[in-house]
């Protein structure tokens, strides 16, 4: 508990979180503004289409997950953090899960401020969050920042620069999952399985696609499982990024 | 020559250099001193154009650093020793930088030479210890074998060995007939090695003069006496106009060296039982006049006199 | 000039990261290409464009590399090491634009026609031949884009001179926000045409709807990255370095 409230205390006094927090609400925010501003009759808003902005607000937690822990190792401040706890699993869980808590936070922040802003611009349009799948559109977001916060710090602890791990997780989230399924036949069989688009379908999957038009929220997912499985299999993908990154830096000189 | 007028920068809020004229002369080692966020190296960063002065200017053999042709040949300078790319080695560091001035590439070797570093030449520089990266700074310093150098802080973590060889390269430098401006927060260390002195306190200008004067300016000489006919000396001294003070049971008198104090008793007829020249610290002398100098101010004009620094001839 | 761009030339190449930068662009380009063309069913040919895919893989590595070059000048102070040595700070930056766009474009070059060259040994059909304008500008276009894309990110990075600002806003932006705006309902698709990285790639890819030109795409791309670096050199040179 004591470790927890460290992390938190360190993640807070540092500056890059709150800015990293104030673009992804104003990003996500003013993307579902921007929607629900722009809708008309031939596209009428609804739940799912205040969150087209998620991805965004989903890359920029990422990187704020990824600073946290690569900036200790820039300023050298993860051997302070050794020397006060020597047991660096313990060390590194509690800052994972303080990133992860501030991710699923902000996500939360980030998806029903969408939807709010839909509904105060446009009231008319029918935007009750009725389904499953509406549930899973808006409140879900956070539990997908959560998670994908965990592989961001897995994927910082590993690779230690700011540069690289921001690259990694940004290129392999925003391109190499997409550029897959060009390769014929196999990409997309093999896209099928990739974590990110799990996350993704989660968010946007219907267990039958078919039952929603396209056009309706943030394209959804082919993927390979349906929504709640999917997202056991992206936490699951979390927690092996995790557990390699904890062994590695158990084994590396700090 | 360097020559600051009126120099100012602010950041923000904070007056990080405020006013501030002073001259560095040739051949000569002058020291740059002040406390830790005096405005020293922002003074510094100003010179070699790096930082907009907010006012004033910063003049180099009467041209500002912008204007130099191939400044590396005019001004060397080590500001920070960890202002080098840590994958980089030390030969690429200096060749690169030869190269942006059009030094001839054997350059790089003759001042990896003469600061010692021949051997660790292929290294990444990141690797290197503090004192390594101070030789490869004053090594980068020296490179266009220019007129004027600026070193801020350079004995920073440096073992004796490196402060004395140090010590001795500036003297080597000014001896040549080169400019050479050294910042230090410690008294004790400039004392030694610089023959001027800038000094300046949260961004102002304190005093300019020889490190001579300013030593004998800022430590005052003081005898201790001890006997137990004390209220018939204390008199005696006054009536002659020197400066008492009481320590306890001992009376500290300025203004006046043993010998006068020794004949004045044996005339008076006073048993003297200690009599012994005090010399002040130089680190109290400079605290007092660099520290708070706020609170100096006020001491003043609560008309108490310092205790300790009544500056000779003020 | 020439002095400033040996000096630029000895900063870049004495570093790690053009190195790696270099491989993971080519390997990762060039490994896409070779994905596809073994993986390519026989119904319908290999074409050039196909062989093209992973192009946009190097460009991102390389917008990576041209970033870094830097702000790790800004990280590790060097650009006051840089800026003591040669205050004109202007030709500095521009030859540091110069010397990595030059980079950029070979390492492009090699990219595509790598990648086109691996397709064709694995696969023979005629297809991927280089017989029109639109496939040669395809695949030489690459360098072009490329150099242009390493300018725009050495302008972003002496703007922002923190590489994890940097790279988040070079990164985010051609993968994720422009790609984004076209889902605005109306408006999106006329925004899209004016995004820049979406000018580059129909430079290369022409697609019918586009308001421009392949060549008025390619005009574009570079005014938006004049723009930036006009306003990186004349903040470069306000700024206390
Ligand atoms: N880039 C900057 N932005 C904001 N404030 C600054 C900046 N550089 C210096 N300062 C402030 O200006 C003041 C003078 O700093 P400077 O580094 O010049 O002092 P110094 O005399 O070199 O101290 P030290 O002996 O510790 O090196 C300090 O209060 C510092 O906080
Ligand atoms: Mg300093």
């Amino acid at each position: 508990m004591t470790l927890l409230a460290v992390e938190r205390m360190k993640l807070f006094s540092t500056r890059s979180p709150w800015w990293c927090t104030a673009i992804a609400l104003a990003i996500t925010i003013g993307f579902g503004a921007l929607m629900s501003g722009t809708s008309n009759a031939a596209s009428p808003m609804n739940v799912a289409a205040t969150q087209f902005g998620y991805t965004f607000g989903l890359v920029v937690v990422m990187v704020m997950a990824a600073l946290a822990i690569t900036t200790e190792y820039r300023f050298s401040t993860i051997r302070a953090t050794f020397l006060a706890v020597p047991n660096r699993p313990t060390a590194l869980l509690a800052k994972t899960a303080v990133v992860a808590i501030l991710a699923g936070i902000v996500g939360e922040l980030c998806a029903f401020g969408s939807w709010g802003i839909s509904k105060l611009i446009k009231s008319s349009a029918d935007l009750g969050i009725d389904t499953a799948y509406e549930w899973r559109a808006v409140a879900g977001v956070g539990l997908v920042y959560a998670i994908a916060a965990v592989i961001a710090v897995g994927v910082g602890v590993l690779v230690r620069h700011s540069a690289g791990a921001i690259a990694l997780l940004l290129i392999y989230t925003n391109l190499v999952e997409g550029l897959v399924t060009l390769i014929p036949t196999i990409g997309p069989k093999i896209h099928r399985w990739l974590p990110f688009n799990m996350s993704n379908a989660f968010i946007t999957g219907d267990a039958d696609i078919t039952t929603r038009p396209i056009n309706e929220g943030p394209p959804p997912a082919e993927a390979g499982l349906g929504p709640w499985p999917a997202l056991l299999y992206f936490a699951a993908f979390a927690v092996v990024v995790l557990v390699i990154a904890i062994t590695t830096a158990k084994r590396r000189d700090a | 020559m360097i020559e600051a007028v009126g120099l100012t920068k602010r950041y923000g809020k904070t007056l990080a250099v405020d006013n501030l004229s002073f001259s560095v002369p040739t051949g000569r080692v002058t020291g740059f001193l002040g406390p830790n966020g005096a405005g020293k190296s922002t003074t510094m960063r100003m010179i070699l154009g790096l930082d907009t002065p907010t006012g004033g200017s910063a003049l180099i053999d009467g041209k500002r650093y912008r204007d130099l042709h191939q400044p590396l040949r005019t001004v060397g300078a080590l500001l920070d020793a960890k202002w080098v790319h840590p994958n980089r080695s030390a030969r690429a560091h200096l060749q690169w930088m030869a190269k942006s001035n059009k030094l001839p590439a054997r350059r790089v070797d003759e001042v990896l030479e003469i600061v010692g570093l021949t051997a660790v030449a292929g290294k990444r520089a990141g690797g290197f210890s503090l004192g390594m990266s101070q030789r490869l700074g004053i090594a980068a310093a020296l490179l266009g074998d220019p007129q004027v150098l600026l070193f801020d802080e350079p004995v920073n973590g440096l073992d004796p060995e490196g402060i004395l060889w140090i010590r001795k390269f500036m003297h080597r430098l000014a001896d040549e007939g080169r400019t050479v401006f050294v910042s230090s927060h410690l008294l004790s260390e400039m004392a030694l090695t610089a023959q001027e002195l800038v000094v300046i306190g949260r961004g102002k200008l304190i005093s300019q003069s020889s490190t001579e004067d300013f030593v004998a300016q800022a430590t005052e000489n003081t005898v201790r006496v001890r006997s137990p006919q004390l209220a018939v000396l204390r008199g005696a001294l006054g009536r002659l106009g020197a400066n008492l003070r009481d320590e306890g049971e001992n009376l500290v008198v300025s203004g006046m060296d043993c010998a006068d104090i020794g004949e004045l008793a044996a005339r008076e007829g006073v048993v003297l039982h200690e009599l012994s020249p005090q010399r002040g610290s130089l680190e109290e002398a400079f605290m007092q006049l660099t520290g708070d100098s706020v609170e100096y101010h006020t001491e003043l004009t609560d008309g108490q006199t310092p205790a300790t620094l009544v500056p000779a001839g003020k | 000039m020439t002095t400033l761009l040996a000096t630029e030339r000895i900063k870049l190449f004495t570093t790690r990261s053009p190195w790696w930068s270099a491989l993971l662009a080519l390997g990762l380009t060039i490994g896409m290409a070779v994905m596809v063309a073994l993986n390519h069913g026989g119904n319908n040919p290999l074409r050039v464009e196909h062989s093209q895919f992973g192009i946009q893989f190097g460009l991102m590595i390389i917008t990576v590399m041209a970033a870094l070059a830097i702000t790790t000048e800004y990280r590790f102070a060097t650009i006051r090491t840089t800026f003591q040595a040669v205050p004109n700070r202007s030709g500095v930056l521009l030859a540091k634009c110069v010397v990595v766009a030059v980079l950029a474009g070979v390492l492009g070059e090699i990219a595509a026609f790598g990648s086109w060259a691996v397709a064709r040994m694995i696969d023979s059909s005629p297809e991927l031949a280089i017989s029109t304008g639109d496939d040669l500008r395809m695949v030489a276009g690459a360098g072009l884009v490329f150099a242009l894309a390493a300018v725009l990110s050495v302008a972003v990075g002496v703007l922002v001179r923190q590489s994890a600002g940097a790279l988040s806003i070079l990164l985010i932006w051609p993968l994720l926000v422009e790609n984004l705006v076209a889902l605005i309902p109306n408006v999106g698709r006329d925004i899209q045409d004016w995004m820049p990285f979406i000018n580059a790639g129909r430079f290369l890819n022409p697609v019918p709807e586009a308001p421009q030109s392949p060549w008025g795409s390619l005009l574009y791309f570079a005014g938006v990255t004049a723009a930036l670096l006009i306003a990186a050199l004349v903040v470069a040179n306000k700024r206390d370095a």
